[in-house]
């Protein structure tokens, strides 16, 4: 059972920031794991692919427009509050999505994040690990839902 | 850089994902940090690593995370498209440190692998699912994680 000032976090959500795909940022994300696929950064291939145009690697969501934070204002918060519980610090514990439509260059997106979840389990040693959760909708500029993305966090 | 594209007649259930292999190092990390906006000092400051728990600086799940969507993408091809991705971050991986500006020093490499567990119609959507994960340089598993991938049908 999570700790009640933990529970009102649960489905809160967040205000919506919007970000821009651009090209430079998809070919430095690829480079950044040695990803050469040409779909990301050569733009004579591109044009002439199914796509017709560059995009991002599935999980790359552009930059946000606005100065960002060193994390999301709802990990921030809820990150405190586990802390002030008496969790053990956040690890980011993994990821998931839901891909619809492809990121490509020049999209401007809007990502909204919520607060799916907060569970807890018990760890080996009998410790209490909270898990939160956090859900990302990533909408375009042609009001398509691109993606969802799921972060999990676990204390340690 | 013409790649012959995968179909969905192609595989099986335990047909292998072609496996990538990746050195993870202290530069690669910098790469990353700047690449995704993730300035977390867990990855790049040994103090502040010690003070979390992992002793060392860590390599950023999302980091792994990226590696396997590209094990994924560049194995299901330019017609294929990935629907569904999810990976937990069970084991901490360490970079191996640098030796040169553009050298890493010998150490452990990381391998991104996975197998198809099933295939499925629905409609006219052809589907493969896998089962995917990064290993590290002892050959444990670090990263498990599972992908569906929509793959072109010859018809």
């Amino acid at each position: 059972m999570i700790p009640e000032e933990l529970k009102q976090y649960i489905g809160k959500q967040y205000a919506p920031h919007v970000r821009e795909v651009e090209k430079g940022a998809i070919r430095r994300y690829a480079e950044a794991i040695d990803d050469d696929n040409p779909i990301y950064c050569d733009e004579e291939y591109a044009t002439k692919s199914s796509y017709g145009t560059i995009i991002a690697p599935p999980g790359f969501f552009g930059w946000a427009k606005k100065r960002a934070d060193v994390a999301p204002k709802a990990i921030i918060e809820v990150w405190e509050a586990t802390m002030k519980a008496g969790y053990g610090r956040l690890l980011d514990g993994g990821i998931s999505y839901e891909f619809n439509l492809p990121v490509r260059e020049g999209d401007t997106l809007v990502a909204s994040m919520k607060v799916k979840d907060i569970y807890e389990r018990e760890g080996k040693s009998g410790t209490k690990m909270i898990f939160p959760v956090f859900e990302t909708t990533y909408i375009n500029q042609n009001g398509d839902i691109v993606a969802k993305a799921c972060h999990t966090m676990i204390s340690r | 850089m013409a790649k012959q594209q995968l179909y969905w007649e192609d595989v099986e259930v335990g047909t292998e994902v072609t496996p990538l292999p990746k050195v993870a190092t202290t530069q690669m990390l910098v790469r990353w940090a700047g690449a995704s906006g993730d300035f977390n000092p867990l990855h790049y400051e040994d103090t502040f690593a010690a003070s979390q728990g992992v002793g060392k600086p860590i390599v950023h799940g999302l980091l792994k995370h990226a590696w396997l969507i590209q094990l994924v993408t560049r194995w299901m091809g330019e017609e294929g498209f990935l629907k569904k991705f999810s990976c937990q971050y069970r084991g901490l991986d360490y970079p191996r440190l640098m030796k040169s500006i553009t050298e890493p020093q010998e150490g452990e490499t990381w391998w991104c692998k996975g197998k198809v567990t099933s295939k499925y119609v629905d409609g006219d959507d052809h589907y493969v699912e896998c089962e995917i994960w990064v290993e590290n340089g002892k050959g444990e598993i670090t990263t498990p994680g599972s992908a569906t991938v929509l793959l072109p049908s010859r018809g």
